[in-house]
Order: structure tokens, then C-alpha cells, then sequence
């Protein structure tokens, strides 16, 4: 086992104990329990069978398997970034709507 | 409306005795079926100006004024507020999306005709609220939106020129809606218009979410030229071109989001 991949284990197993801990405490659906654990699990097998990586890059015309998960990596969090904005968008309307019935009390008040 | 009021008065045992002093009756009935008009105003960091744009405002009689104090940190809310007329105050800037949104609610639970939307930095003549108003009491428009391009546009600097002229390129693509000029704040909408109309853009993409409610609950429009005063006090006050990029871009994703 090369450094690399210790550290690897070690961070995925502590990404994963997180995962664990938030859909105890309700903060994460099961959907979303799936997904990550699907994510960590995966980095974990490909950290320790290369081969694999390199198996589906030439599968969709890539060379070197570590630039599949660089592309997906990105495209992984460009997606995020997008489910962020909408929810921050989201948030901005209802922090808006609290803000203008606190302004009608206010109103009623005088 | 005049019709519906002579109607009640007929069924109404109040108003059967009002039928025997006709001058009396002529006298209700004309001060009932005067339109309703709410001037909405959203106020952020006004307060060399506000005051002004008020006193011009009941100088030409409109008495039904809501200011929408968004927030300011100077003095606006005071100044709005001895002018005795409604002053509505946001305890956090949330934009002048919303600050409109705020001020048209408030205006439908007076039941108004129209509500009209003018700006706090004097950029607006009062004595165009009439020529906006019009369409809206002949029933040939919901919406009445005003445009500087139609009429007199004082001192447009050339940059804004382009850049309004862009936006109207824009809304064009994005809801199929031509106008002469597509970001003027000034605007008029008939109660039922008010009423259908949801703002939910905090900022400045407002002005595509209005074009696109239109659209959607297929409301009647139209456009009427009004001045628009650029003055430099008006345009430091103003959006600044260069952000227009990024609002274009806004409205733009908001439109894919939707």
C-alpha cells in the first residue's frame, strides 16, 4: 500500500463516518445517504484497483484513468455548485418574505 | 364601476333615500367612482431626494403614496414619514425587486384602481402619472409601461443608451415581448394586473420577471412615452452600466431555472 493510498482510505472513511452520522441525525435522506456512499465507496475501489479507472477512460475515448475522474470530479462539482445557487436563490426569496411581513406588523403596530 | 355603484345605491335602503336629493346622490356617486390611485415608491439611500419627489407628487393630487423604505441607513424613513403618507420599512436591503413587491401588496389591501411604480430619485415627472393611467381607466390595458425612447430621454448618457438597448435585444429573446425600452421603472397596473403579478426577484432582474408575468397570465400592455430626467445626482443614484452584464446574465439563468 503506497501513502497515497492509506491517506486515501483514511479520508474516505472519515467522509463516509460523516455521511453516517448526518442521515442519524436526519440531516440527509436516504437518497442522498446512497449517493455519497456510492461516491466514497468508489473512491476507495479505485484508489486501490487502478486498473479500473483506466477500463472505462478508454471505454469513452480517454487515455490515462486518472483524467476520467479529474473530468468527472469537475463536472461533479459544477453540478453541485448549481444545486447551491438554487438553493441559496430559494433561501433569498423566503429571508424576503420574512422581511416584508415583518414590515406589515411593524406597519400595523403605529 | 359607476355603473355597479348606481347599482348598489338603487338596492340599499340609505341610498333609496339619497335617490329623493338627487344633488346629493350625483355628489356620492362622482367622489365613489373616482379611480383609485396608488403611487408605489421603493426608497434605498434617498434622502436627498424623496422628500421632493413627494411634495411634486401630492402637488399634481396624488394622495395615495406608499414609500418602501428598503432598508436605508440615512434618514429616508423620516423624511417619507413626516410627509403623512404610508411608509413601509424593511429592516434588511433586500433589493428593489422586493421592495416593490412589499409596496404593491400593501396597496392591494386598499383596493385600489391603479397602482403606479415610480422611482425616489426624481427621475420621473409626476404629470406623466395621468397619460400612463389613461389606457388603464379606458380598460385598453392591464399594464401601461412607460419608455423613455418613445418620449424625451433628457441627457441620456450614450453608454446607458447602449446598454438599455442591449436589454431591450435581451427581453426580446428571452419572452418575446418588443419594447422600446425594457428596464424604466415606471410603470402603471390595473388592480387585477397587481393582483396576478408575483415578484420574486429581489434585485433588478424584476424587470424581466414583470415582462414574464405578463406574458404568462396573458395581460394586456402596452407602452406610453414618459420623460426620463438624467441628471448626475439621477445617475450616481442609478444602476451602473458595467453591473448590467452581470444582470443580463441573471436574467438569463432565471429565465433556464424557470
Amino acid at each position: 500500500m503506497t501513502i497515497l493510498q492509506l491517506l486515501i482510505l483514511i479520508f474516505s472513511f472519515f467522509a463516509l463516518s460523516r455521511v453516517i452520522l448526518r442521515t442519524r441525525d436526519k440531516k440527509l435522506t436516504l437518497y442522498e445517504f446512497i449517493f455519497w456512499v456510492f461516491v466514497w465507496a468508489s473512491v476507495i475501489f479505485i484508489a486501490f484497483f487502478p486498473g479500473v479507472s483506466t477500463f472505462f477512460a478508454n471505454l469513452v475515448g480517454i487515455d490515462r484513468g486518472v483524467d476520467i475522474l479529474i473530468y468527472s470530479g469537475i463536472g461533479l462539482l459544477f453540478y453541485l455548485i448549481f444545486r447551491l445557487y438554487v438553493k441559496l436563490e430559494e433561501l433569498e426569496q423566503e429571508f424576503t418574505v420574512l422581511v416584508r411581513e415583518i414590515s406589515f406588523i411593524k406597519k400595523k403596530e403605529k | 364601476m359607476k355603473e355597479q355603484l348606481l347599482k348598489k345605491i338603487h338596492e340599499n335602503k340609505v341610498g333609496q333615500a339619497l335617490e329623493k336629493i338627487p344633488i346629493l346622490k350625483n355628489k356620492i356617486v362622482f367622489l365613489f367612482s373616482m379611480t383609485l390611485i396608488y403611487i408605489i415608491i421603493p426608497a434605498y439611500e434617498e434622502e436627498n431626494s424623496i422628500g421632493k419627489v413627494i411634495d411634486d407628487l401630492k402637488k399634481h393630487g396624488y394622495e395615495n403614496i406608499v414609500v418602501i423604505d428598503d432598508g436605508s441607513t440615512d434618514s429616508t424613513f423620516q423624511i417619507a414619514k413626516d410627509k403623512d403618507i404610508s411608509v413601509i420599512r424593511h429592516v434588511v436591503n433586500r433589493g428593489q425587486g422586493a421592495a416593490l413587491e412589499t409596496g404593491i401588496q400593501y396597496a392591494l389591501t386598499k383596493d385600489p384602481d391603479i397602482v403606479v411604480t415610480f422611482d425616489a430619485d426624481g427621475q420621473f415627472l409626476a404629470e406623466d402619472i395621468k397619460r400612463l393611467c389613461e389606457p388603464i381607466k379606458n380598460k385598453r390595458a392591464d399594464v401601461v409601461l412607460g419608455s423613455r425612447f418613445l418620449g424625451k430621454a433628457k441627457n441620456i448618457p450614450l453608454i446607458k443608451k447602449i446598454v438599455l438597448k442591449l436589454g431591450i435585444l435581451v427581453v426580446y429573446l428571452l419572452y418575446d415581448i418588443k419594447l422600446t425600452d425594457s428596464q424604466n421603472g415606471f410603470r402603471a397596473f390595473s388592480g387585477y394586473a397587481a393582483s396576478k403579478i408575483d415578484i420574486k426577484s429581489n434585485g433588478m432582474e424584476h424587470a424581466g420577471e414583470i415582462l414574464h408575468e405578463i406574458k404568462s397570465k396573458k395581460l394586456k400592455y402596452m407602452e406610453v412615452p414618459v420623460t426620463v430626467v438624467y441628471t448626475d445626482y439621477s445617475i450616481s443614484k442609478g444602476q451602473k452600466s458595467s453591473k448590467s452584464i452581470i444582470l443580463g446574465l441573471k436574467m438569463i439563468l432565471k429565465k433556464l431555472m424557470r
